[in-house]
């Protein structure tokens, strides 16, 4: 297990990490430290932060505490972003592997769908899903992996591409390997490491997807996400701009340490690549 | 001719994608609870019955499905994109009124992105893991984990209510009634923290694709002989990794254009620009779907015509690439 | 001697910290005079191409000489300020390289980068250069000069290329000329004209030139003396001749003992019987084109007929793009043929459905040339051997058992059958390719360039695995290469290739001693230092 190693030896992911466990824990202790409902009223609207010790993060324009919304928004935030992934990621190594391994008819056939979803804008997409089947938090992940999978594909399959036609694949055919053993037994263990890795990339975006939408109000209503506090905060953004400034932070962070893990990963699996 | 050829096949490819993607989304908009009639009904503040059924019929709503596709294929080529209940007018001048701006700030978070990026991802590459590597490599996944709405917000809390430097939204001033280079200035004026936000994160990636590419490129063979040549640094990275470096880039700008025009409906909203960002966010609100589906036509046709300026723009750096291959 | 031209004094070169071993070169000293070819000789890892690098200070990032020094014209370039060392390059000491493909920049014409050279180094105006260009490409005798100007590196052949990187480095008429393998990546008939060229060229100019090399074919056709390194140091340093045919240091002798003959021994007696009979087998690729039109046709295969006798080796000898590795992909079913028949006792292999060809793979096995590649990194050395057997339905254990039985039979330790494949080295890992091959018992093996990738010592020791186990098991192989002193050694039947089609074939002493094509001349007369080789040849 050199590069577990590999990976403690680099400061910034080392830092990706501990930020990604900070997200974490937050979620993890949300329900212990704001037991309420966090869209609940817990007092006078627009309070400053650190003005009130009950509500160190302030209040948003309804009386909301922020802090509480803070902390459950990390759980939709993960929750999102992970379920997105793992969707997108999935129909991805499919599509991907099928697609690279096959080659010819099968190949051009999925590869002009998976064009038809880059040419189509991603945003635009997941717009025309909400508007078709509504914006509650489980068609909200489903559609934001829906319309996320033509990267991974793309990446699945090039390397499977490489890889088809290496000499130990060839191997493996010559031995009597029936395909789908070819395809999981010998050829996506080696193809896996980038997907996984650019499996950060892909949560990095959906949680920026979920949280735009959120921001837009096209999101779930009903449950705490920091996209849909910005967007309040936006009604008071001349003089009450933390309402605004502090989910965004939140945001950061949280997409900051999910891309500083995955380039962690990446350096640490590629050592022979580091520092690209 | 080589590179005519090339662009021409690749343009004629698109075209099943096209079709592909009209389908496809004229087939899922066929679930969305409500149709047009629907909405122009919320719109008149209801109507009998009868009344709904008649403008079905009119609008031929009433057909099947296949029909209604077919119906709306064949119109698509005549360059119709049907009529909008909402805002009253054919969905095109809707659209063609909207255009102008999201283009203009495309094409300047582009601009801006590409430059910016290139230079940062050079100065990086140069000094790796050195200092100034270290800063703009951390100020890249910043910026990459920056919500573009929300950098938007903070840009006009920062420049428009402290500073009252920049106008905080809108394309031009409308208080007053401006011509010819006093016109393009304020729209500029105007452009400058929508075309930072828009562009922000797409820097960030131009600027690590340029890192990691010219990382790539200056450890092939040719720049080794370069170097056996005699040539310095500066000449070895301006005579011969450079534009070997810019390969990957360019390829990025076609494969990242349809995510800039996502952007844009966000961006567009943060600003009140009235594009085609914006529109597509107010048809989804007021569920105008042969808006929405006149959008997703005109922005497809967006992302294919950028994609044949980036190849012809590939073809002309690389002198590999041929029509067969 | 004539006083050197350039000289490296006991020349350190560290490595940086955390590397195999402190030091990638130590106390290197050799010395070139002009008009003289100097060949560096040795396998992979003994420094020889650091030793070119070392003179163009051209290290790796963290590689930095560490003692002695290189003189050039009166000057320590050791210690030379870079700016002053960058007028010595190009111009001074100029410098070709192996893979002509990628030393070139591909996005720039031919013509643009040799210009570049006068560009840098003197202050020739535009069409002077250009002039001057000409002249050089035509000195290097490249076909359609004008031409090979405007092309860009992808549009030239690879012997074209080579040719255009000599015409650049001999620009400004340097005085030492470093070549680093310049005609491994080529074909041998290639390679000759270019071994040629380079002594042409340098005959008239008077030029120094250090040739690195591994092979010593190429060092008895080229070398006026010879350097051979071992681990960073100069083992042993002479005059060709006598560096050749008296080799003092054990080193020396034990790589020019593993340099096969061109020779083949005396012939085996043979079975009559095939067990392995290809017919009119075809092969047709079509690339590119659009509905029909444009497209481009090659013939990989075309049309060949050939037959293995029971117990026998049939070698399959040709250039690169010969089609000899398609073919060998046909008869194991990797590529489908469009036409012909391959029998395996009476069975078409080439006809038969996907299924029923996975249950015939027991019985015809193919080794792959590359070691790196040709072993999944994600699974252990055993389990790779056990692999096939398990398939074929051997329960678990028995088949992990038998794989250990194999590292026996192949020469490795069965206790390293718990390693991943990266925990060995390439002539090891060769030996588990065969091992793997082996596991199922097969009648026939078809071996593709199996020894192509290892280095000259280690070659030797697993053809001599090979032809013992060919004895032990009664293998009939099929082997397929582009080296033909290789070919000459292991084959009994020889069949020589070129643009998919079989031009000659026969018993191998026979189309060696006795080539009747023009093509099979051709090539046997390319092969560098043809006399040389099996003087201090150890039995087999």
């Amino acid at each position: 297990m050199g590069w577990v190693r590999g990976y403690f030896r680099s400061p910034p992911a080392v830092i990706g990490l501990v930020l990604l466990l900070l997200v974490v824990a937050m979620a993890a202790s949300a329900g212990w430290l704001f037991p309420r409902d966090p869209l609940a009223l817990a007092g006078r609207p627009l309070v400053w932060p650190l003005d009130n010790p009950r509500f160190w993060l302030g209040t948003d324009n309804s009386g909301r505490d922020i802090a509480a919304q803070i902390f459950h928004g990390a759980r939709i935030s993960l929750l999102i972003g992970l379920v997105a992934t793992v969707i997108a990621v999935l129909i991805g190594i499919v599509i991907g592997a099928v697609a690279g391994y096959y080659g010819g008819a099968v190949d051009t056939i999925l590869m002009r769908v998976t064009e038809a979803f880059q040419t189509l804008p991603n945003f635009l997409l997941l717009l025309v899903l909400v508007v078709v089947f509504g914006s509650n938090i489980t068609t909200v992940t489903i559609a934001i992996g829906v319309v996320s999978w033509p990267a991974p594909a793309r990446l699945t399959r090039a390397e499977f591409l490489s890889l088809r036609n290496r000499e130990f694949v060839q191997a493996g055919r010559t031995l009597g390997l029936p395909d789908f053993k070819l395809i999981f037994g010998e050829i996506l263990p080696n193809a896996l490491p980038p997907v996984i890795v650019y499996a950060s990339v892909v949560m990095a975006v959906a949680i920026l997807l979920e949280s735009a939408l959120a921001f837009l109000r096209l999101s779930d209503p009903n449950v705490a996400s920091w996209g849909n506090l910005i967007g309040l905060g936006r009604d008071v953004l001349r003089v009450q701009w933390y309402v605004s400034a502090i989910p965004g932070v939140a945001i950061l962070v949280t997409v900051l340490a999910v891309s500083l893990v995955g380039q962690g990963l990446n350096d640490a699996l590629n050592p022979r690549l580091k520092g690209r | 001719m080589r590179i005519l050829s090339l662009a021409g096949r690749r343009l004629a490819a698109s075209i099943p994608t096209l079709l592909l993607i009209l389908i496809g989304v004229f087939l899922l908009l066929q679930f969305a609870p409500g149709d047009t009639v629907d909405a122009m009904m919320a719109q008149m503040g209801g109507g009998d019955a009868a009344t709904a059924r008649q403008l079905r019929e009119f609008y031929g709503l009433d057909l099947s499905v296949p029909a209604q596709l077919g119906q709306y294929l064949w119109r698509l080529v005549r360059l119709d994109l049907g009529f909008s209940a909402i805002y009253g007018k054919p969905v095109a001048t809707v659209i063609a009124e909207r255009l102008p701006a999201t283009i203009l700030l495309m094409t300047a978070s582009l601009s801006f992105a590409f430059f910016a990026g290139l230079v940062l991802g050079v100065v990086a590459a140069r000094g790796v893991n050195r200092w100034p590597d270290t800063i703009i490599s951390t100020l890249g996944l910043v910026f990459y984990a920056t919500p573009s709405f929300w950098f938007g917000l903070m840009a006009i809390v920062v420049f428009s209510i402290y500073l009252q430097w920049l106008p905080a939204g809108g394309l031009e001033d409308i208080t007053q009634v401006q011509t010819g280079i006093w016109r393009t200035l304020d729209i500029a004026r105007h452009l400058v923290l929508p075309t930072l936000t828009l562009g922000l994160i797409f820097l960030a990636i131009y600027l690590r694709i340029m890192r990691a590419s010219m990382l790539e490129v200056l450890n092939l063979d040719f720049v080794r002989t370069a170097r056996a040549k005699g040539l310095d640094e500066t000449r070895v990275v301006v005579r011969h990794v450079l534009r070997n470096a810019l390969l990957p880039m360019v390829t990025l700008i076609g494969l990242q254009a349809g995510t800039m025009l996502g952007g844009s409906v966000v961006v567009e909203s943060v600003f009140s620009l009235p594009g085609l960002g914006r529109l597509a966010y107010e048809s989804v609100v007021q569920r105008d779907l042969n808006t929405l589906l006149g959008i997703v036509f005109v922005s497809a046709l967006l992302v294919i015509a950028v994609n044949f300026l980036v190849d012809l723009l590939y073809a002309r750096l690389d002198p590999r690439i041929t029509p067969g291959g | 001697m004539t006083a050197p031209v350039l000289a490296l004094d006991r020349l350190g070169v560290r490595l940086p910290p955390g590397a195999d071993r402190s030091h990638a070169l130590q106390d290197v000293s050799l010395a070139i005079a002009a008009g003289e070819i100097l060949c560096v000789v040795g396998e992979s890892g003994s420094g020889k191409s650091m030793t070119a690098n070392a003179v163009m200070r051209l290290l790796p990032v963290g590689v930095a000489i560490d003692g002695g020094q290189v003189r050039f014209d009166g000057r320590d370039l050791a210690s030379l300020p870079e700016a002053e060392m960058r007028r010595v390059r190009g111009a001074g000491i100029a410098m070709i390289f192996q893979e002509p493909m990628t030393a070139l920049n591909p996005l720039r014409t031919i013509g643009d980068q040799i210009g570049e050279m006068f560009g840098i180094h003197t202050g020739l105006g535009r069409a002077a250069v250009h002039e001057r260009v000409q002249a050089l490409l035509e000195e290097v005798r490249i076909p359609d000069p004008v031409r090979a100007a405007r092309a860009y590196p992808h549009e030239l052949s690879g012997g074209q290329r080579q040719r255009a990187m000599i015409a650049m480095a001999l620009a400004l008429d340097p005085k030492v000329l470093i070549a680093d393998e310049p005609t491994t990546a080529l074909d041998v008939t290639t390679q000759a004209q270019i071994l040629a060229l380079i002594r042409d060229l340098q005959r008239r100019k008077g030029t120094a030139v250090l040739f690195i090399t591994h092979d010593f074919g190429v060092v008895a056709e080229i070398a006026d003396r010879v350097a051979v390194m071992q681990h960073g140091r100069v083992v042993e340093e002479g005059p060709a001749a006598e560096v050749l045919e008296r080799p003092r240091h054990p080193y020396t002798r034990q790589l020019i003992a593993a340099v096969p003959p061109l020779k083949a021994p005396p012939p085996r007696p043979l079975s009559d019987e095939p067990i392995l009979a290809i017919a009119h087998l075809s092969k047709t690729y079509r690339t590119g084109g659009f509905l029909g039109r444009g497209a481009r046709v090659t013939h990989a295969v075309r049309d060949v007929s050939l037959v293995l006798p029971r117990g026998g080796t049939l070698g399959i000898v040709g250039e690169s793009g010969s089609g000899k590795s398609t073919l060998a992909r046909c008869i194991v079913r990797l590529v489908d043929p469009d036409q012909g028949s391959v029998r395996l006792e009476g069975t078409d292999l080439a006809t038969l459905p996907r299924a029923a060809m996975r249950g015939q793979t027991r019985h015809i096995q193919m080794v792959f040339q590359d070691p790196f590649g040709s072993l999944n990194p994600r699974r252990r050395a055993g389990e790779l051997v056990a692999q096939g057997p398990i398939v074929h339905g051997m329960p678990r254990a028995q088949a992990m058992a038998r794989a250990r039985e194999l590292f026996a039979l192949v020469g490795l330790d069965p206790a390293s059958a718990d390693r991943y494949p990266h925990e060995f080295s390439g002539g090891q890992r060769q030996r588990i390719g065969l091992a793997r091959a082996l596991a199922l018992e097969p009648r026939v093996l078809v071996a593709d360039e199996p020894v192509s990738a290892l280095d000259v010592s280690v070659q030797a020791q697993v053809l001599a695995l090979l032809a013992d186990l060919r004895l032990r098991l009664g293998l009939s192989i099929v082997f397929i290469t582009h080296d033909l002193r290789v070919a000459a050694q292991i084959c009994d039947l020889v069949a020589v290739m070129k643009d998919g089609e079989v031009v000659e074939h026969g018993p191998a002493g026979a189309v060696f001693e006795r080539p009747r094509h023009a093509y099979t001349k051709a090539l046997l007369e390319s092969i560098p230092g043809r006399e040389f080789g099996g003087l201090a040849q150890a039995p087999a």
